[in-house]
């Protein structure tokens, strides 16, 4: 039986504070270039490693963005994974999820003979959480999202899992390869292993791929690969408040507070 | 550029809405987006349908017709009893081929989000995420989505030139019900449901569904942020007295404290209370539209400058820990007083 091959997609994002609206231009200032693993992927990590401990197998990170993203994955590598692979080319920039599920697929194919294909629930900037479904779809495999738990049926090729829904759960069985959101949370990722730190930071332990090592169609990357288009911006409405400071002592303000919460009920 | 496999020349210019049901009765979002979209087409003279799957779902045809759909397109099959993403996304994809509609809206569930990422895939089409408004620009006859983007009070506009359907989710809440009118009647069209058995490899095993909140329309909101330190104990105490819901901005939920159910904001859920109370929350724009629509805002911050008193009515500098039990010291003798 072949070992157990997982893919972790990993995002790398800006940090929210980094992020800054110019209030003229309305454009995206980013103060400094630095960038973070997106916070659910280490929930994505570390259902991976917890697998590998209780399977074998080994762990492949996928990543799509620009080659400063290195660094970053290496610190993910040293958790305990085994290899970055980083989908890296300027035209796969601008790319929305239609894009990007489709270059994200080309790479775990390029990788080839995966069983698993772990997700973050969503991502912190993007957010909507369409990467996971489209990449399935691309690749024809079944999928799983919002797991809190999963296991492997190795004999039988299936994956089962327990699915965060409205109110309760479930438990769904599906055959491998699977794609599988990790629940934010759901887990407390354990912190990359210092012993692994200049073994990560080893040449060969990331592969670069650009468009023409994948052979992607150029029209399904980056920009022309994106049906949607922004066509505009504007400022958000704005609703104005009374914002009136209520003063007094602890007890004064309480009262005032029960009051006018009694009058708005 | 990759097309979708069918074009702006090849739509039939309808909107369609991919509807829920939840307990009995069309989900809150479904009934947003059928009157959004009901609207859209009254200005355009277009059709509006909605498509639902299932089984045994015929009786809620009526509550669809009643909140402002023209045609109903149903797939009623045991096979769609349970959500499974590859019979729902067969089921879809069909239906829509066959008639090729403009535009598809769907709640952004996490069904739906799991659907609409699936169904945008096989289309080839574009899907925007967690669309605050809709519109239809009258002349290109081109769908317009608002997205509030980065922080700061930026409102972004998304266009799809060629690709259809239109895809577009809407968190529940966002939009508001419209009137329903139980004499008005639409047509039902049976989708026929062809399965390959080979394909419905997803088995549910077990599922177990407890209470469900839905804070969209409580009458009183507390919400605490990462200053309430995970103590929502203290937040639900003062929810019961005030006969509402407690509530969470994201990072509390991100750490654990509350369910993702509970989360307020852009990726979470829109309310309407008579009263939102914000506990410990810096007022990040995030978070701030999802308590927009609040008849009155109360904050509580130990910062004088906190952003969120920017927008609120009632503004308390303070520690949380000391006002609210303050706050439900005073409710609580109140009531005494009233009982008593
Ligand atoms: C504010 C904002 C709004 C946007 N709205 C839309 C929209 O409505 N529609 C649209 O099509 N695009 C949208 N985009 C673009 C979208 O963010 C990108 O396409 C992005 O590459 C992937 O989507 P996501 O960040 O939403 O990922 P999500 O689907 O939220 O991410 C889920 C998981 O997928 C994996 N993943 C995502 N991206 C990568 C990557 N580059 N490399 C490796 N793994 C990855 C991670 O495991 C991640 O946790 C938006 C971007 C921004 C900044
Ligand atoms: C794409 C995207 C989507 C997002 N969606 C959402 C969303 O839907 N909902 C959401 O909430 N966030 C969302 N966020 C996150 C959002 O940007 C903010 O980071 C978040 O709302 C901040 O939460 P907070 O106010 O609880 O925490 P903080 O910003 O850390 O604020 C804590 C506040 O508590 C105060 N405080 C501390 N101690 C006390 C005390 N003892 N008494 C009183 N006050 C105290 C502090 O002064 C501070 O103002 C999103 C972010 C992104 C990038």
């Amino acid at each position: 039986m072949a070992e157990l091959h997982i893919v972790v997609c990993v995002k790398i994002v800006p940090k929210p504070e980094e992020i800054l609206v110019d209030p003229e231009t309305h454009l995206l200032q980013r103060v400094d270039t630095r960038s973070e693993i997106n916070p659910p992927d280490m929930n994505a990590m570390e259902m991976a490693l917890s697998l590998k401990d209780r399977y074998g197998g080994r762990i492949s990170l996928l990543s799509m963005g620009p080659t400063y993203f290195e660094p970053n994955l290496r610190v993910a590598l040293a958790m305990g994974a085994d290899h970055i692979y980083l989908l890296s080319d300027p035209q796969f920039a601008g790319a929305d999820t239609l894009a990007t599920t489709y270059t994200l697929a080309e790479g775990v194919r390029k990788i080839g003979g995966v069983d698993l294909i772990l997700c973050g629930e969503e991502s912190s900037d993007g957010a909507t959480g369409q990467v996971p479904p489209g990449l399935a779809e691309w690749l024809g495999s079944s999928q799983l999202t919002l797991l809190t738990e999963v296991s492997i049926d190795q004999d039988k090729r299936l994956a089962r899992g327990r699915r965060e829904i409205k109110g309760g759960y479930e438990v769904l069985e599906v055959p491998l390869p699977c794609v599988i959101s990790v629940k934010t949370a759901c887990n407390e990722p354990r912190f990359m292993d210092f012993s692994l730190r200049s073994w990560a930071e080893e040449r060969d332990r990331i592969t670069i791929w650009d468009a023409d090592s994948l052979a992607t169609e150029p029209d399904h990357i980056g920009l022309p690969g994106s049906p949607t288009v922004v066509t505009g911006l504007a400022e958000a409405p704005y609703r104005d408040r009374r914002r009136e400071f209520l003063t007094g002592t602890q007890d004064e303000i309480a009262q005032e507070l029960a009051e006018i919460l009694k009058r708005s009920l | 550029m990759v097309a979708s496999l069918y074009g702006a020349a090849q739509e039939s210019k309808s909107i369609w809405v991919y509807l829920e049901v939840d307990r009995g009765g069309l989900t809150g979002v479904s009934k947003e987006l059928i009157t959004k979209g009901r609207q859209i087409c009254d200005q355009l003279g277009w059709q509006l349908s909605g498509l639902l799957l299932g089984h045994h779902l015929q009786p809620f045809a009526a509550e669809g017709f009643a909140h402002g759909i023209d045609t109903l397109w149903l797939a009623d099959d045991p096979r769609l009893e349970n959500f499974t993403i590859e019979a729902y996304t067969t089921v879809a994809y069909d239906a829509l081929m066959e008639v090729k509609p403009s535009v598809l809206l769907m709640g952004a569930t996490p069904n739906s989000r799991d659907l609409a990422g699936r169904l945008a895939v096989r289309l080839r089409t574009g899907l925007n995420a967690d669309c605050t408004d809709l519109y239809l620009d009258p002349e290109t006859e081109r769908l317009v989505c608002e997205v509030s983007g980065f922080g700061g009070g930026v409102l972004a506009f998304i266009e799809m030139a060629e690709h259809r359907p239109q895809m577009a989710t809407v968190r529940p809440g966002v939009f508001t019900p419209g009137e329903v009118d139980r004499d008005r009647v639409g047509v039902i069209i049976e989708i026929e449901v062809n399965l390959d058995p080979e394909i419905l490899t997803t088995n549910l095993v077990e599922r177990s569904v407890g209470e469900q909140v839905d804070l969209t329309s409580v009458p009183v909101l507390v919400t605490g942020g990462r200053g309430v330190d995970g103590d929502f104990k203290m937040l639900a105490q003062l929810a019961e007295l005030l006969g509402g819901e407690i509530g969470a901005t994201r990072p509390p939920v991100d750490e654990g404290h509350i369910e993702r159910e509970r989360q307020i904001g852009q990726t979470g859920v829109v309310c309407s209370p008579k009263v939102a109370i914000c506990c410990g929350i810096s007022g990040a724009f995030h978070f701030v539209v999802g308590i927009e629509k609040a008849d009155v805002v109360v904050a509580i911050n130990s910062d004088p400058e906190a952003l969120i008193f920017d927008y609120a009515d009632y503004c308390i500098v303070g520690d949380v820990h000391q006002i609210v039990p303050a706050l439900i010291e005073a409710l609580t003798v109140e009531r005494e007083v009233i009982l008593g």
